[in-house]
């Protein structure tokens, strides 16, 4: 019992300090000084950095995508369909969710052992005693960035996702272009694209603030930076289905 | 060993009217059960220099962090700069710093960054200074500390040594009336070691800057206690201080957040408590 109420403690410290350090950050973001030069960097690690895994990741979930409905969807003999299927599976969940977990991998994780190094070196310390607020150099700049190129990036996903089910359609299932362009047109509605688009923007968020929480939160060497990297990956993984869940309930509502 | 009553304490030193730069009162924190410092009290004048020895673990580097109020004590009053600091938000100390430097105990350069870039770094960004004038200032502090061709190096390409000294020119490129060291001889060879030592003296005796300094090193402690740095031709020259000049040093030791001992270099040679005997031995 001890034990739990231990772990009970630790888990509500951890939800006050990100509570913590989401309001700090939206308070900062909306004031001055605002670090352009940091969050222009950032655009380009976080976005055209992640471009290529983004890419293949997109690519190959169209792909097997369009090859396992396509079999599927012979039994009932509506494979012309399987381009409705591949788009509303990628533009409405697939897309998005994918694109934020291979970034909860590559980006809250950079993150978290950056920060986390700057931690364990007193580098955060150091920016503090010279005047600079971390929160406004370190976490704005990433924040923003994320929430501006997870959409973007899952823009991609879709499209080359769909372009992925499209070879696959044509090569494998002899579906005719013409034919499975028109089936993914048809397989979408306008409310279907917008939740697409906007739920990145809270999958990105999620993403990057869990990553600054975790590298600020880093203690313990070089053993910590580990162990944070790790952590960063399994918490932003998790929020990204949960925020997911929540983000999909609030847009049906306010969509449908 | 009981700590070191008030009326026994040397005398809180300072030119005449002469306001105190740090003034901790009473000073408690604990983190849990472990108590870190545990009624501190002293004061340092304009120009003096404080240095706290200690076994690891004592409490030295937390006195630093509270002057700098990158952590705030659970009771007790810290003055900094004739303002009360134990209180202030996080906003409200970044004016604080603004005269204060400090020199972290492995440098904290931004790696990231060139040395140039690190020793510029509060100028460049917190400051509305035009480009040119902050690389006249960094080229001017590098120089100081003797590193001037290293300015578009990365830290990762310099010697332990040489990142200490980049450290202290990018703590005093503001000008700061107040510079803390934060072990920063730890790690070195007693060659380079005497470096950075004559670095800590210049600022003090040519800039004028208040010291505090951390450290467990006591052979750089009395290094810097009793000597000086004096104009020459070539530059600089260090030589032995003056006794005046040396009473402006003051050591304190810290056991157990407590403060054991407080005065002078030759009071502390001069000690008979057997735990400062086998500490100096």
């Amino acid at each position: 019992m001890a034990a739990f109420t231990e772990w009970l403690k630790r888990a509500l410290l951890e939800v006050q300090e990100y509570s913590k350090l989401a309001m700090a950050t939206a308070r900062c973001a909306v004031s001055r000084p605002f670090y352009w030069h940091d969050f222009v960097e950032q655009l380009d690690a976080i976005g055209i950095g992640s471009m290529t895994v983004v890419i293949l990741t997109g690519l190959f979930t169209g792909a097997v995508l369009a090859l396992q409905s396509g079999f599927t969807l012979d039994q009932f003999g509506a494979r012309p369909f399987v381009g409705r299927l591949v788009s509303a599976s990628m533009i409405k969940e697939l897309g998005p969710v994918l694109t934020a977990l291979m970034l909860a991998g590559r980006v809250s994780s950079g993150i978290a052992a950056e920060l986390g190094s700057m931690m364990v070196t007193e580098q955060v310390s150091a920016l503090r005693a010279l005047g600079t607020d971390p929160v406004r150099k370190l976490v704005v700049p990433r924040v923003l960035a994320g929430i501006l190129m997870t959409p973007v990036l899952t823009v991609v996903a879709n499209t080359v996702g769909l372009l992925g089910g499209w070879v696959v359609s044509v090569q494998n299932l002899n579906v005719a272009s013409g034919l499975y362009w028109s089936s993914v047109v048809d397989g979408l509605f306008l409310e279907d694209v917008w939740m697409g688009l906007l739920k990145p923007f809270f999958l990105g968020f999620i993403i990057v603030t869990v990553g600054c929480h975790v590298g600020l939160r880093t203690r313990g060497g070089t053993q910590g930076v580990g162990r944070a990297t790790t952590n960063a990956v399994v918490a932003a993984s998790v929020g990204v289905i949960a925020m997911d869940f929540f983000s999909t309930q609030l847009l049906l509502e306010l969509l449908f | 060993m009981a700590p070191v009553p008030e009326e026994l304490r040397g005398p809180a030193k300072g030119r005449p009217g002469d306001e105190p730069v740090v003034v901790f009162d009473d000073v408690r924190l604990a983190f849990d059960d472990n108590v870190v410092l545990d009624g501190i009290s002293f004061k340092l004048y304009p120009g003096f220099t404080k240095i706290f020895i200690g076994a690891s673990g004592s409490g030295k580097s937390t006195v630093l962090k509270l002057i700098l109020g990158l952590l705030a004590p659970d009771s007790g009053t810290i003055t900094v700069h004739g303002q009360r600091i134990d209180g202030m938000t996080e906003n409200e100390l970044f004016a604080v710093r603004d005269h204060t430097g400090m020199v972290f105990q492995e440098g904290a350069l931004f790696d990231s960054m060139t040395v140039g870039e690190n020793v510029g770094f509060k100028l460049y960004e917190e400051t509305d200074m035009p480009l040119a004038d902050v690389r006249t200032r960094v080229e001017e502090v590098l120089g100081f500390v003797e590193l001037g061709p290293y300015i578009d190096r990365k830290p990762s390409e310099l010697s332990g040594g040489q990142r200490r000294r980049v450290a202290i020119a990018r703590a005093m490129a503001f000008k700061p009336k107040l510079l803390l060291y934060d072990e920063p001889t730890t790690g070195l060879d007693p060659i380079t070691a005497l470096t950075v030592d004559a670095e800590i003296i210049k600022l003090r005796d040519l800039e004028g800057v208040t010291s505090v300094l951390v450290t467990h090193q006591l052979r750089d402690a009395f290094y810097i206690a009793t000597h000086g740095a004096a104009r020459a031709p070539e530059g600089h020259a260090i030589v032995s201080a003056s006794p005046e000049k040396v009473e402006e040093a003051d050591f304190v030791m810290l056991r157990d957040g407590k403060i054991v001992f407080e005065g002078s270099a030759d009071e502390l040679r001069t000690a008979t408590d057997p735990y400062l005997r086998a500490f100096l031995s």
